[in-house]
């Protein structure tokens, strides 16, 4: 039995020690807004918050995982500058990887609010994007920084 | 007529709540409409597409065949219904229906969502619907204040009548509208008067796509479901020589191994335990049909073919005289390499199979044939066959294929339980059926005006309609390999060559490689279009004249392609000059209706042959534009895709199958290599186009044309690594 703690919650899973921790939220707590899309930590579509940083669900076990604290984009508040300004700035196509990315971003701006270009492409360089979104993504860093900016307030 | 009796029974539970239902049939002949309020014998014989619903607490629920996977199209088709109908767009709904032949796109004659067709496909015939809709409404307030409808306005979800102040909601209405009859040929608004039409409108899949509770085929959870994955061959037509199926078995967790076609299926309780009994299975494979293909193989096999003679597909005037009597004649021989989908939700699927019936849970770009192979897979009839097309992560056209149903429908009869299939990335990339590689040969002349006077072109391919369309490969030429080139006969889509060519001569000869081919998004216009446009470049340079005005000249016919390509130029500066190391490409392409101009500005690192591109400006003629935003979404990702196929993607072959596995090893453009991206939507009165795919095609030529407008450079391949920009850098100063 390994304990988690995911979005404020308390769970109990019978699975291997060995079992991604993306399997286990997606499979066991059925939280699927976490995406799996390589398995070997190169796209980020499985990104997660342990302690407050970004980390990919799929090479972490979940006993690596145990007794952290998870956050999902479920648990993300919709109020969330990042969720805001996805909508904001229509950043979404097909919306697969836009979970992963969307919490990579609220990682990068909760370190450093206010990203200037170059920090932006280098926090951002190791995520795919299959759609086509960069341009939007790039966007909607700059505004959810905005919103950040004005405490959290809309323009 | 067994697929309209699951249709009608969606209908029939669809129609549950009393309200007004409008549903449309378009055919290529025309459209009608029905009222199909709650009176599911009113449908038979009659063939809706789609259809809308406004329910008495005033939400209106649309139904579509097509499938959404980011290109907007649910939102497109809601707004062409809202308008009409003076909805209110807080009330909007849009959903996946079934798979019925009633749904079929009239420019496909199919239940797909490929060809950049669905909004041009049903522009006018949804908004009749609204229309008829709206009027229907005015009618039944019209009748409950006994005023007469002139003196009654429809807006934003209610009919109001603005003499007596009085005004009620769609909702209250629409039970007395459903007894009414609709009008086959209500009025439509003036433009100006539309709300929705042309703005750029909010899509409505992604709120619950950004709060992660959008479902995509991977999250499909059925009761009691198991997860299957696949043992599958390493090279291209290998069979297993031996496999432990008790090993498999053994792994705690797993249930039962199931041999198929497609590879050795294990499946378990967990998707852990299934990769496990996947490893224990220790399957040995023979060496396949081809032992020796590998990526040199392959361009040798595709540039020697050449050599080979082909078929005819067109010759006009007489091309080997006017290339005998040209002023300049060039030739160049053009590679593409094969590329990848690698879509970012990998390939999968969940079937249930169970007491004469199968149901499918499934990102499908073609729900009939998914329908069709989970008949044929299960035993099942089709009628009894549901499909729930789930939302797409991403589909480039690898979704129109049903391989992973297959999968799923296999496992799921053996076991008699629900099965998802879920593929890896390693197998989403190794059996992907590829967009084909490809061999060009190009001779070209001008007269001493520069006019382009004769053009003669061989093209080699593997044939994409081989699997999806047999008959339709007549003569030895497929010709959607050759889109861009050529096009079907009288096709409004205009995948061909836009030059003023008097004398035109294009040869075609089917490669006999065993990689398995597909659409990708925009198909062979891609790697088309990036020949053609590379080579005008070449000619232009010939001609000693501006890249621009050398196309301008040789397209006097063609007023929308020029003027894309004016609009793109301008808005883009051509003509300014640049620093050193810096170029300046153009290139234009017409597909699916749509006509793109794109302008590449990059810089060049002589050095390490490094390309970085800075900015990309693109205009492009659709025609009327219904959403604005998703227009310029559509061309910002095509643009950044075919970048991608521009710099980075090639798939890798060894030992005759697939090398490349995963994205560590197959590049894809990621944000550093990512320029500026401009759209420029022209006014536009034409007939509508398509918008998912016409932007990649002008991509990777305008690249190539700036790289040589830096560096003097010519590259007739892609993608342009630093390697080969560096040889070619080389190679130009001897």
């Amino acid at each position: 039995m390994i304990s988690l703690n995911v979005n404020g919650k308390s769970y109990r899973v019978d699975v291997s020690d060995d079992t991604p921790l993306l399997w286990v939220i997606r499979d066991y707590l059925k939280l699927t807004g976490t995406k799996f899309g390589c398995g070997i930590g190169e796209c980020g579509a499985c990104t997660v918050h342990i302690d407050g940083k970004a980390e990919r669900s799929c090479v972490i076990s979940v006993k690596q995982a145990q007794g952290r604290k998870i956050t999902t984009i479920e648990g993300l508040p919709q109020s969330h500058p990042v969720k805001r300004a996805w909508i904001e700035e229509q950043v979404v196509q097909c919306g697969y990887c836009s979970p992963g990315i969307m919490m990579q971003v609220a990682a990068l701006l909760s370190e450093s609010p206010k990203p200037n270009a170059e920090k932006i492409i280098n926090a951002m360089d190791n995520v795919i994007c299959r759609c086509g979104t960069h341009v939007r993504i790039k966007r909607g860093i700059r505004t959810a920084a905005q919103i950040v900016g004005k405490g959290g307030k809309k323009s | 007529m067994t697929t309209s009796i699951s249709r009608r029974a969606f209908l029939k539970g669809s129609l549950g709540a009393a309200g007004l239902t409008i549903a449309v049939s378009v055919t290529p002949f025309g459209s009608r409409l029905l009222n199909a309020s709650g009176k599911e014998e009113a449908l038979s014989g009659f063939k809706p597409n789609i259809w809308f619903e406004i329910k008495p607490d005033n939400k209106v629920a649309i139904t579509v065949g097509a499938s959404e996977m980011g290109q907007g199209t649910h939102t497109a088709l809601a707004m062409i219904i809202a308008d009409e109908l003076e909805a209110d767009w807080k009330q909007i709904k849009v959903s996946h229906g079934p798979a019925a032949k009633e749904f079929k796109n009239p420019i496909l004659d199919d239940q797909l969502t490929v060809g950049s067709a669905s909004v041009r496909a049903f522009y006018e015939p949804l908004r009749k619907a609204g229309a008829a809709g709206r009027a229907m409404l005015i009618k039944a307030a019209a009748s409950t204040w006994n005023v007469p409808e002139s003196e009654c306005k429809a807006e934003k979800g209610t009919v109001q009548h603005k003499k007596s102040g009085r005004s009620l909601a769609y909702g209250k209405l629409c039970v007395a509208a459903a007894k009414l009859q609709v009008p086959q040929d209500p009025p439509l608004k003036k433009e100006s008067e539309f709300r929705y039409i042309g703005k750029p409108m909010l899509r409505l899949d992604i709120p619950e796509k950004v709060a992660g509770a959008a479902k995509f085929g991977l999250d499909v959870a059925i009761p009691n479901m198991e997860i299957a994955v696949f043992s599958r061959p390493p090279a291209y037509g290998a069979k297993p020589i031996s496999f432990d199926q008790n090993a498999a078995e053994g792994v705690k967790g797993v249930r039962k191994v199931v041999p198929g076609p497609q590879g050795i299926a294990v499946c378990a309780e967990s998707l852990q335990a299934a990769l496990k009994g996947r490893d224990a299975l220790n399957v040995k494979w023979d060496k396949g049909t081809h032992p020796q293909l590998d990526n040199d193989f392959i361009e040798k096999s595709l540039i020697g073919d050449l050599e080979k003679p082909g078929a005819k597909v067109i010759e006009k005037g007489d091309p080997k005289k006017a290339l005998g009597e040209a002023r300049k004649k060039i030739e160049a021989t053009y590679f593409v390499p094969f590329v990848a989908h690698a879509t970012m939700e990998p390939m999968n699927c969940t079937a249930y199979v169970r007491d004469g019936r199968c149901d499918v849970w499934v990102p499908t770009q073609g729900q009939l044939v998914a329908q069709f192979v989970a008949s044929q897979v299960s035993g099942v009839p089709p009628e009894k066959v549901q499909i729930h097309t789930t939302f797409l992560g991403c589909g480039l056209g690898r979704r129109a294929a049903p391989d992973f149903v297959v999968d799923a429908v296999l496992v799921s009869k053996e076991v008699g339980k629900p099965v998802k299939v879920v593929w890896t990335r390693e197998e989403d990339i190794k059996y992907d059926a590829f967009r084909a590689a490809m061999s060009h040969r190009i001779e070209g002349g001008i007269d001493d005006q520069g006019r382009l006077i004769g053009w003669s072109h061989k093209v080699v391919s593997g044939s994409i309609m081989k699997d999806i369309a047999p008959q339709a490969v007549q003569g030895g030429v497929d010709i959607m390999s050759l889109w861009g080139l050529v096009d079907f006969p009288n096709s409004p889509d205009n995948n061909r060559i836009m030059y003023d060519i008097p004398n035109l001569y294009i040869e075609f000869l089917l490669s006999d490689l065993p990689i398995p081919v597909a659409p990708w998004r925009s198909v062979q216009n891609g790697p088309n279009a990036f020949v053609i446009e590379s080579f005008v470049d070449e000619l232009a340079h010939a001609a000693a004249k501006d890249p621009l005005e050398f196309r301008l000249q040789n397209l006097k016919t063609n007023m929308r392609a020029s003027r894309v390509l004016e609009t793109a130029a301008k808005k883009a500066g051509w003509g300014k000059p640049l620093p050193k190391g810096q170029g300046r490409g153009i290139a234009q392409h017409s597909c699916f209706g749509t006509y793109v101009a794109e302008v590449v500005d990059l810089s060049v690192n002589e050095k390490d042959g490094s390309v970085k591109v800075n900015r990309v400006v693109a205009a492009v003629d659709c025609g009327p534009a219904v959403n604005p935003n998703t227009i310029k979404a559509q061309i910002e990702g095509a643009v950044t895709i075919a970048l991608s196929t521009a710099l980075k993607e090639e798939v890798k072959f060894s030992n005759g199958g697939v090398k490349s596995a995963n994205f560590a090893d197959y590049n894809i453009i990621k944000m550093s290599d990512i320029p500026e991206i401009e759209v420029h939507i022209v006014e536009s009165k034409e007939k509508m186009g398509g918008i998912g795919e016409p932007g990649v095609p002008p991509t990777a030529p305008a690249v190539g044309n700036a790289i040589f407008n830096a560096t003097g450079a010519r590259i007739r391949r892609i993608p342009f690594t630093p390697e080969r920009v560096l040889a070619a850098i080389k190679d130009r100063r001897i």
